[in-house]
């Protein structure tokens, strides 16, 4: 056998108003052919209404070990509205 | 499910002792674990053992339901069970798809499947002798499956469990399929009646084995509840499995064939008799009735399919080519 059959990742847009999703990941050897075999591996019970795949080597990801420094929440804390006080007697703000 | 209590697995790991204590304390906090995240190595060959192992499972558990697909009753009956098949292969390939996140790859999985290193469960290599066959096995072994797999949706491993909720959403339908066929069945003639019984007479106790060995032979279950890859002992889900299904198998006036099943009020649930696990082991080691016929039918798949693998890979090659021309030729 020649070369592996690459992968592709799945997302599927569960209706309109939604974003698409990941769903998972599967074999094909081109885009149409990934196309096709998403529709019968994860949409047989209407679970969208449209579909994206993207072959998993096209997709940079971020590294979990950087995952600390990208995106730790407590630090700027003045980026959230209870970081400030305002007198209840202006209302709602 | 379909793990069976995994067979060889080896969830030994020699990392640090820090670093282990801070993954213990993740999963303890209810935080998945996702694919590109630090995991001791054995908390990694035990999820790749067990996804691979149960996505075998459901590709091979296709086998001997597709063979009764031509011989459904009715039209009906043809359909449901068409996409009932149609249903485990996808189960296969979003198990795959969960193992492949772990860095196994698809081709190496098919492979240790091919060649007999990897297990998948022992309940699909009996045969299926019957069309009542069919009926039992929705309503047992489906039904035994559900079992098992309702907890790993909140297994530690986000994909696996990711993949096991899609799972757990299919499978109602094929029990209750199962169910229903039984039922026409014991609520026919004398002799359709009987047919049924049998079927449940071969089928009950592979179906109960499909937990896997007792708590206290199993030997590697301690580290995956710890993990919280298991959620509940293999006793445990046997239990629930029998105290779920004696009331259904008593509705329709069959008899499970143990003539120590009985109720025990003191601990709330059904005493069963003893179970023959020399039978298991014989049959998880390959020595069931279809066990040959099973691999081999999925290795004339894989052989028989080669052909049009490279075909299609070759077109794919030949469209990217194409498509790398026209711009030029357009200039
Ligand atoms: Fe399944
Ligand atoms: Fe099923
Ligand atoms: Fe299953």
């Amino acid at each position: 056998m020649s070369g592996e059959v690459p992968l592709w990742e799945v997302f599927i847009r569960p209706r309109n108003g939604l974003a698409h999703k990941h769903v998972g990941s599967l074999h094909a050897t081109d885009e149409v052919m990934a196309l096709q075999a998403a529709r019968d591996v994860y949409t047989r019970r209407g679970e969208g209404n449209s579909i994206w795949v993207v072959a998993s080597n096209a997709i940079t990801a971020s590294d979990p070990d950087q995952a600390g420094e990208n995106f730790e929440p407590g630090e700027k804390i003045y980026r959230h509205p209870t970081f400030y006080e305002i007198p209840d007697e202006v209302g709602h703000m | 499910m379909y793990s069976q209590g995994l067979i060889g697995a080896d969830g030994r790991s020699e990392e640090t002792p820090e670093f282990l204590a801070a993954f213990q304390a993740r999963v303890d906090a209810e935080t998945k674990i996702e694919p590109n995240d630090d995991m001791p190595e054995g908390y990694r060959r035990t999820l790749v053992r067990q996804i691979g192992q149960h996505a075998h499972s459901e590709i091979v558990g296709m086998l001997p339901e597709g063979n009764w697909i031509t011989r459904a009753p009715s039209l009906r009956r043809k359909a449901a069970l068409l996409a009932k098949v149609q249903d485990e292969g996808g189960h296969g390939l979003y198990l795959y798809s969960a193992a492949e996140t772990l860095g196994v790859s698809r081709k190496q999985m098919t492979e240790e499947l091919l060649d007999g290193r990897a297990k998948y469960s022992s309940i699909f290599n009996y045969p299926t002798l019957s069309w009542a066959d069919i009926g039992i096995i929705g309503w047992l072994v489906d039904g035994a499956a559900i079992m098992n797999q309702i907890p790993l949706c909140r297994c530690s491993y986000g994909p696996y469990a990711r993949a096991m909720i899609r799972v757990c959403k299919e499978e109602s339908f094929h029990q209750r399929q199962g169910y229903e066929i039984v039922m026409k069945l014991a609520q026919g003639t004398p002799e359709q009646k009987a047919m049924v019984q049998d079927a449940l007479n071969r089928w009950w106790w592979p179906s109960i084995m499909m937990f896997g060995p007792h708590d206290a032979d199993s030997q590697h279950s301690d580290q995956s509840m710890a993990w919280k890859i298991k959620r509940f002992t293999n006793d445990e889900l046997r239990q629930k499995f029998i105290d779920a299904t004696v009331p259904q198998a008593e509705y329709l006036d069959l008899t499970l064939p143990d003539p120590d099943l009985k109720w025990n009020e003191e601990k709330g649930g059904y005493d069963h008799g003893p179970i023959d696990w020399d039978e298991f082991w014989r049959v998880v080691k390959g020595f069931g009735p279809m066990a040959k016929d099973r691999v081999k039918a999925r290795k004339k798949a894989w052989d028989d399919g080669e052909w049009v693998r490279e075909a299609a890979l070759a077109h794919a090659e030949k469209r990217k080519a194409r498509a790398q021309a026209a711009p030029m030729a357009a200039e």
